[in-house]
């Protein structure tokens, strides 16, 4: 270990690495490769019919469907919220810049049923809604909307520094040469925030992918309409199929994972293109 | 195009950053707006741009009343301390934003912009850099393209905010000669804010100090430097000695010691006196009469002339500069006694001074 | 790339000015936008919680906390809180010491796989210890021939919430730590100091505020998981169920009001946990003004 380091007067490297390395090793990475190799016990034809059979397909469709979508969403309400939060004062805003990471710290479960609850046709909104022949709690629509709700703070969280840190000089500049308040925004700050914007599109979706727990309640579960494909590893163990439910869970892995890599290197293209520091 | 700033206050809460400033700048002047930060140049400086508005006052461009005008339509060039460059933008890029911001029909054809950013580039002596990021370029570049940038759009008045205070102190002196030099060239009227006395003295060609949000002098270098109107300026502009005495009879009573005042209009009463470190004489011995005896505490001759700290008897400390041949054949060293003979002495009724 | 919130300790306000102000209308049209949104998808599920908890008045409120098989869920939640975050939190401190402290090869690789667990789905967070302790598992038939049960037991749980909760300590460290370097830890050894005191008098102070976040937040999720942990539990009744898995056991027998109650009590959780997250911004971000602004220019 200590070739592999530079020279450091401080104490305890080898301790806290050792440490560092045995836990990450039991808790995560022995219990991950595990998905891998069991994934390989199974035969390719197995394999693929696990992974390829319609009411997967269809779950794949709507799991990254909508979270492709609700990122989206997430990504002009996200910035609205991180505008008006930076730059504007108004009544109720401590309130909202606490509340704002609130689907972040309510347990995924509880957030399911009140939102189930909110949509449902007897439901708060639901209700309005019903006359207008809106359906959302039990639809795809419904699993959008649980999507939306988890991966608001993501986005608010990513672009509120940067756009705080967004000098006013900057932005003056471009009124002193006679920009517009929409040119400023097209060709200033929407460059600047862009790479953050993009993290925390990748972030929102990243987890509304994985989500279970807010969405159940909500979805309905009808095969082929509104499972997500969590769900299908659920009703896969459920019936003790663990090759299968292994299989789906290596497809879901694999695809966010290039996914992020995509992201990850459109973002890190962006920002070396020009490096802070101007 | 001329400016005319006329009875301009502006508060900041129950802070007053500027009270009732009225300054006359002509057409094609380089003018320094030079006080100690927290003085209000800088807030005046964007109330001239349009970037703050005041609370009172106007600011009239060439004899119009702009006071009411948003930034875009004042057509003036603003440059930042901190250049305020776009860095996702090259250096070409950033240059042609004042055009390609314009409405279309204004707007130059693309050709046109881009042999403008060229010829500005190349004023800037810059036009090898066209293709970097604002993050590639040193600090003294960085300010010399927001100076491009701000002529791209051809302004009628040109504002700098302390242009040169976030550079080191070689870049920064090449610099103002250039930012001379340039406007020496296009003649654009120009504002520039600066805490430093030398620069602002060194480059313009009006200065104005203002201290607490007031103007206390406006006037040319030279005068400002030789006949400061208050005691603030003489405090502020170059390194001063400092007296607190009495006027009776044409003498400054300093302690038990009395220096002639060469003209006696000053009325009697308590008074403060500035004089410059290179206005004394130096007379070995304490027997002259008409100086201030001292002793020599430390000589450094290191250059062109020889700084001498001496201390009045009172303890007070002396700061006085002379030519070092000159110095040389007084033959004094550390320790020996002088009478300080003052050439010229500023003297200010003691009420007035400042703080 | 991690799936936390990180801490914001600088300033995230900004003064307009009157160049930069955006039309009144413009303004009150965002400002509308963002408060609509608010009310609808953050204030509106908060509030439906509590409502519907307590439509069937108080009585039944307390009767849903009560119930035996409720309680059983409330103290194996604080069972399972109570060894998960102190065990991620030795992990965070050791982690955040190597990584922020030390300069090696393959140190990104290593936060990479410390951050793995926030981008891995909660159900799949639950599926691996299946795949290791399960029946059919690695390790599930030597566990079951020395009748140690795991999976559909309490230590899988508890395992499943090690795994969710894993990053959230150790994120909030590396990047304080990193910022705040290694001068003042190399001071106090050049002045004689042990490694304990290193840590005990120099290190800690500067991120307490920054721990008891990650804490908070580790202790939040802990508490509140539920794909993970129902991958594991096997929703044995008064024995394997937390709190969240209780909730939807309640919610799915079409028992909504105890549901909620339930519901509820998690939600006070998630209250306390932002409102003190609001706090330790507070206070970071004025402990870093301390450090800007000395006195003196």
């Amino acid at each position: 270990m200590a070739s592999l380091r530079r020279f450091s007067p401080l104490p305890g490297f080898g301790l806290a690495m050792g440490y560092t390395l045995v836990y990450l090793a039991i808790i995560v990475v022995i219990p991950l490769t595990a998905v891998g190799a069991k994934t390989f016990t199974l035969g390719w034809d197995a394999f693929w019919a696990a992974v390829s059979s319609p009411r997967v397909v269809a779950s794949y469709q709507l799991s990254f469907g909508a979270s492709l979508l609700a990122a989206g969403i997430n990504v002009v309400f996200g910035l609205i919220f991180a505008w008006v939060l930076v730059r504007y004062r108004f009544p109720g805003k401590g309130l909202v810049d606490s509340l704002v990471d609130l689907p972040f710290a309510l347990p995924t479960a509880v957030a399911g049923i009140a939102l189930a609850t909110i949509y449902s046709q007897n439901g708060p909104v639901g209700k309005l809604l019903e006359p207008l022949g809106v359906e959302i709690a039990y639809t795809p629509k419904g699993v959008l909307l649980a999507l939306v709700f988890i991966g608001l703070p993501f986005v608010v969280r990513t672009v509120q520094p940067v756009l705080a840190d967004l000098e006013k000089e900057v932005e003056e500049a471009a009124a002193g040469l006679g920009a517009s308040r929409w040119q400023t925004f097209c060709k200033i700050i929407l460059p600047h925030i862009a790479p953050a914007l993009l993290t925390g599109f990748a972030m929102a979706f990243a987890r509304a992918v994985g989500e279970y727990g807010s969405v159940i309640f909500i979805a309905g579960n009808v095969p082929m309409v509104s499972e997500i494909t969590p769900l299908m590893i659920i009703t896969k163990l459920e019936q003790y199929d663990y090759a299968g439910a292994t299989a789906v869970a290596s497809v879901m892995l694999i695809i966010s994972f290039v996914l992020l890599l995509i992201i990850n290197g459109l973002q890190g293209w962006m920002q070396n293109r020009y490096a802070r520091g101007a | 195009m001329s400016i005319a700033i006329r009875n301009i206050s502006k508060r900041f809460g129950a802070f007053k950053a500027l009270d009732d400033v009225s300054i006359d700048i002509p057409s094609g002047e380089l003018v320094a707006l030079l006080g100690p930060s927290g003085c209000g140049k800088t807030t005046l400086l964007r109330i001239i741009a349009g970037l703050d508005f005041a609370d009172q006052g106007q600011i009239l461009l060439e004899g119009d009343d702009a006071s009411a005008r948003h930034v875009r339509d004042r057509h003036v060039g603003f440059v930042f301390q901190h250049y305020a460059l776009f860095r996702h933008m090259s250096v070409a890029d950033n240059v042609a934003f004042g055009l390609r911001v314009k409405p279309r029909r204004l707007r130059p054809s693309e050709a046109e912009i881009k042999r403008r950013v060229k010829r500005l580039l190349e004023l800037v002596q810059l036009d090898w850099l066209a293709d970097r990021y604002p993050s590639q370029l040193s600090g003294g570049q960085r300010q010399r393209i927001a100076l491009a940038r701000a002529l791209a759009v051809e302004p009628k008045v040109l504002l700098l905010d302390e242009p040169f205070g976030a550079l080191d102190a070689k870049v920064r002196k090449e610099l103002r000669r250039w930012l001379r030099q340039l406007h020496d060239e296009i003649h654009v009227t120009s504002v520039f804010v600066t805490h430093d006395q030398e620069e602002a003295l060194e480059v313009s060609d009006r200065v104005v100090v203002i201290n607490k949000g007031k103007v206390e002098q406006i006037g040319t270098p030279e005068s400002v430097y030789d006949h400061p109107a208050t005691p603030f300026v003489a405090n502020f502009l170059g390194s001063v000695n400092l007296f607190h005495g009495r006027v009776e009879n044409g003498h400054l009573h300093v302690g038990d010691d009395a220096l002639a005042l060469g003209s006696t209009d000053g009325s009697d009463g308590k008074a403060v006196a500035f004089v410059r470190p290179h206005e004394f004489d130096l007379v070995p011995g304490w027997e002259a009469r008409g100086g201030l005896p001292a002793r020599i505490v430390r000589i450094v001759s290191v250059g062109p002339s020889a700084q001498i700290e001496l201390t009045h008897h009172d303890g007070e400390l002396i700061e006085v500069t002379i030519g070092r041949e000159a110095f040389r054949l007084l033959g004094l060293s550390e320790g020996d006694q002088v009478s300080l003979r003052p050439r010229h002495i500023r003297v200010f009724p003691s009420e007035a001074q400042a703080a | 790339m991690s799936a936390s919130i990180a801490l914001h300790a600088g300033s995230l306000e900004r003064q307009e000015t009157a160049s930069t102000r955006e039309p009144a209308w413009v303004r009150v049209v965002l400002v509308s936008v963002a408060l609509t949104f608010f009310s609808v998808f953050l204030l509106l599920p908060l509030g439906t919680v509590f409502a519907e908890g307590l439509r069937k008045g108080w009585g039944a409120y307390f009767d849903a906390m009560v119930n035996p098989d409720a309680w059983s869920a409330i103290k194996l939640t604080l069972l399972v809180a109570v060894i998960a975050v102190p065990l991620n939190l030795v992990f965070g401190l050791a982690a955040s010491w190597a990584i922020a402290k030390f300069e090696f090869r393959g140190k990104r690789v290593l936060i990479t796989l410390i951050d793995l667990p926030f981008s891995v789905s909660p159900v799949i967070s639950g599926l691996i210890y299946v795949l290791m302790f399960g029946a059919q598992g690695w390790f599930g038939p030597w566990f079951y021939e020395h009748d140690i049960k795991i999976i559909f037991a309490v230590p899988g749980i508890v395992l499943a919430t090690i795994f969710v909760t894993f990053p959230f300590v150790a994120r909030e460290l590396i990047p304080l730590m990193e910022a705040q370097g290694s001068e003042e830890e190399e001071a106090a050894v050049v002045l004689g100091a042990s490694g304990w005191q290193v840590f005990r008098y120099t290190t800690l102070p500067n991120i307490k505020w920054g721990l008891l976040y990650g804490v908070i937040l580790c202790n939040a999720r802990a508490m509140g998981e539920f794909g993970a942990v129902s991958v594991v539990s096997g929703h044995i009744r008064g024995q394997t169920n937390t709190m969240p898995l209780h909730v939807e056991i309640l919610y799915n027998e079409y028992n909504y009001a105890a549901a909620f109650a339930v519901a509820s009590l998690l939600a006070v959780l998630a209250i306390i946990t932002l409102g003190l997250k609001t706090l330790v911004e507070r206070q970071t971000r004025r402990q870093l003004q301390d450090i800007d602004t000395p006195s003196g220019e």
